[in-house]
């Protein structure tokens, strides 16, 4: 068991990770690390509209560049991220989040998946108490 | 002439399948041996047929018979030979040939297996006869792959060049062995419906779980390879996209997995037996739905290779006829099943119902997040994106909390299980979680909960898997089968993890003999060459890898330039040492011999896919001891039974 714990840890030992400056497509980019971790976060939640499904951060399409400078230049102005993702928002709609907002025609769509939680939960909480009961019985 | 035979062989193909949905269904009847016989020689017969249609179809491919539309569209001389063949596969008409192929490849199998007997098998040949036949139709009628084009064009317009890949020459089949595997899995099931005696429904797990083994075997590799494929050809180094299509697969896969481990259950105690019968309507289903989806044109991808509304159409028609047809019959046969297991709250059948209900939340999270948007544009035009980040707060934390339970099922008895000593029997599980996620926690940056969670969580799995190997020395191929996918999903879980949070990059753009760090690596670009390909014009980056200046690897990541199409397509360079992967796609010409050159470093990236590949190896060491022990549990009175009912 010893052994096991040590080459798991040599593995996670001999894996380093690295914290490095991640860059964008276009090699120019703030200076300040800080700006540029917000600019590729929030490139990373916005979709490249004339692509299949790639994030504005990833396309190497005219349209993702142009959204790319956009951001960076309303960050370079001072814009919180909301602000730049409400401007957006106004120009392209609600297809250009990755993140689809939570309101009234998605409610369904985030829940969705918690409700089947919870249904499948309560039958199979139902099927075990069946099951105790004949266990009980027999 | 091909061409004509093989449409020829469809039609036969059509004709058999008709004999065997007949003949097989009637032979459903106690006294209908006759029709029995008849139903599995029509499967093999049309086997015989569709092979041969599928070898006329793919020699036109490979001696470039451009009188042939499909060839003509789809292939052209200056292809590879493999590329050549792999294009029978790479369009629509081909690909729905395949899928054919492959269903009848498994009736095939069923016919000469006769699993669970003569009368269960004949009424699963029925079914699967009616879905062969509905598929032929749909071929003949919407989409031939043998109609002619006069005259003939000298030349072919080929094949999508991001298909012209060896990974994705192997994808569609596998896959399609998965999709179409779990077909055998529903025909089962409808047949046990079918068939009214108690004693014979109960062999329908049994005889069905080597083809969902099958089937899960296939999904996953196939799953793993058009990830794969994704990773070193698309170019930017993502391995999972949460694409429609790529979530097509994935739930099949969810509930095929739900269905092996709610069979086990009902196989070995009789609990559950409604439910997998419902699994088992559901994962077929959903395979039809991502064809639909993959098929229609409803989505646009690499994969929709036909964008046509009678397709589409004719596809809908069909689905809602067979999962409409399976859920009427489930509907109306279902409460006559004797139910009900007795079994404590704290027993091997509650963690299989909890993996169920895990299984069930994620493949609901994946079904939404695809359709959604579909339904919600189709209802008043409303647009919206569920992309990565919607999986992330909603598949994520209900996988992890699956992932949680995944080291204690195999602990605890059936009917009755001790909770206390099976936790105390994962003492050294825990130690490995709480080392593993210190590790992660005092090493890696940057610091995220995540990685620490996602790395306990990896050996919480690959510790209890390692303890099951160990104990059960000598056991049944059984228990090593299930902690070997265990075990598997901890070392992709791994995998995802380091590279989503770990990965490194660097986007230069680079004149010749300047250099460029990126993680741990110093790279020297040394030039491009123009290199010239069979049906493509490349040019080739001779990257340096330097290692205390000295050269000790070249990378050459290129790009290529296919004629036909006048598409171009990144052919990435990877170099791994199995820990991590250095990753290198060359980008734009800026001129005067400068180029951008986009490289990553990936930690522990090998690791996707080798986790896929060790839960593959778990499911075939399954199989094989399924089928190397004939009848291993004489527990069950009712194994004896098929022959008797005769």
């Amino acid at each position: 068991m010893r052994n096991l714990a040590l080459c798991l840890f040599l593995l996670l030992a001999a894996a380093p990770a690295f914290a490095q400056a991640p860059l964008s497509l276009e090699p120019s980019s703030f200076s300040d690390p800080a700006l540029e971790l917000r600019a590729r976060n929030l490139q990373r939640q916005l979709r490249c509209l004339v692509c299949q499904g790639e994030s504005v951060d990833e396309s190497g399409s005219p349209f993702a560049a142009d959204v790319r400078a956009l951001v960076r230049r309303q960050i370079a102005q001072g814009r919180s991220d909301q602000q730049i993702e409400n401007f957006l928002v106004a120009r392209y709609g609600d297809f250009i989040l990755m993140k689809p907002p939570v309101q009234p025609n998605t409610w369904l769509l985030w829940l969705a998946p918690f409700l089947v939680l919870a249904g499948a939960g309560a039958m199979a909480w139902m099927t075990v108490r069946r099951a105790q009961r004949r266990a009980a019985s027999s | 002439m091909t061409g004509e035979l093989g449409q020829l062989a469809l039609c036969f193909a059509l004709a058999l399948s008709l004999v065997m949905a007949g003949a097989g269904l009637y032979g459903a009847r106690t006294d209908a041996s006759l029709a029995r016989a008849m139903a599995s020689s029509a499967a093999l017969g049309m086997l015989v047929f569709v092979m041969l249609a599928f070898g006329a179809l793919t020699y036109g491919f490979i001696v470039s018979d451009f009188s042939i539309l499909d060839v003509a569209s789809n292939s052209s001389t200056l292809k590879p030979l493999i590329y050549r063949i792999s294009g029978v596969w790479g369009n629509h008409e081909g690909s729905m040939l395949l899928w054919v192929l492959v269903l009848s490849l498994y009736a095939g199998l069923v016919a000469f297996l006769q699993r669970g007997g003569p009368r269960l098998t004949s009424a699963a040949l029925g079914v699967q006869g009616l879905l062969a036949a509905a598929f032929l139709l749909f071929i003949l009628f919407t989409s031939n792959p043998f109609l002619r084009l006069d005259p003939a064009p000298f030349e072919g317009a080929g094949l999508n060049p991001l298909l012209q890949d060896p990974g994705l020459a192997m994808h569609p089949p596998m896959l399609y062995a998965g999709y179409v595997g779990l077909s055998a899995a529903f025909s089962y099931a409808a047949a046990a419906l079918i068939v009214g005696e108690e004693a014979i429904r109960q062999q329908w797990v049994r005889a069905a779980r080597p083809f969902m083994l099958i089937a899960w075997i296939a999904l996953t590799c196939g799953i793993a390879l058009g990830s794969w494929w994704a990773y070193y050809e698309l170019g930017w180094g993502g391995f999972w996209f949460w694409d429609p299509v790529e979530n097509a697969s994935l739930m099949p896969w969810l509930v095929g997995t739900a269905l092996l481990h709610s069979a086990l259950a009902t196989e070995r105690s009789g609990a559950f037996r409604t439910w997998t019968l419902l699994l088992a309507i559901a994962g077929f289903s959903l395979s039809l739905i991502g064809t639909f989806l993959v098929r229609s044109g409803v989505l646009s991808s690499v994969h929709a290779f036909a964008s046509d509304p009678t397709r589409g159409f004719f596809i809908m028609v069909l689905i809602v006829l067979a999962i409409g047809g399976a859920l009427a019959l489930f509907a109306w046969r279902a409460p006559s099943l004797q139910g009900g297991a007795a079994f404590e709250p704290v027993s091997r059948e509650t963690t299989l119902l909890l993996n169920n209900v895990f299984l069930m939340a994620a493949c609901a999270c994946v079904f939404v997040g695809t359709l959604y948007p579909l339904v919600l544009d189709a209802l008043n035009g409303t647009k919206i994106s569920v992309g990565p980040p919607y999986f992330a707060i909603t598949f994520a934390p209900i996988f992890f909390a699956l992932l949680l339970l995944v080291p204690l099922g195999p602990r605890l008895n059936w009917r009755r299980g001790e909770l206390r000593e099976a936790l105390r029997s994962l003492y050294p599980a825990m130690g490995i979680a709480a080392v593993a996620g210190l590790a992660v926690l005092a090493i890696a940056t940057p610091r995220s909960l995540t990685a620490v969670g996602a790395f306990a969580m990896a050996g919480w799995l690959i510790g209890a898997s390692v303890i099951d190997i160990r104990k059960r020395k000598g056991a049944r191929a059984a228990a090593f089968a299930s902690a070997l996918a265990h075990a598997g999903l901890g070392v992709s879980l791994m995998g995802v993890t380091g590279t989503t949070l770990w990965r490194s990059e660097a986007l230069e753009v680079m004149s010749p003999g300047q250099t460029m760090q990126v993680g741990p690596y110093t790279l020297r670009f040394d030039g491009v060459t123009n290199v010239q390909g069979p049906n493509y014009n490349a040019q080739r980056a001779h990257i340096a890898l330097m290692d205390g200046g000295k050269e000790s690897a070249v990378l050459e990541p290129e790009r290529r330039l296919y004629l036909e199409q006048g598409q171009e397509v990144s052919d990435t360079a990877i170099r791994t040492t199995g820990l991590r992967d250095l990753y290198l796609a060359l980008g734009d010409d800026r001129g005067q011999g400068r180029f951008t050159v986009r490289a990553y470093v990936s930690p522990l990236a090998p690791f996707i896919w080798l986790g896929g590949l060790v839960m593959a190896l778990g499911g075939i060491l399954s199989l094989w001891g399924r089928l190397r022990v004939k009848a291993p549990e004489p527990e069950k009175a009712a194994s004896a039974q098929p022959i008797a009912a005769e």
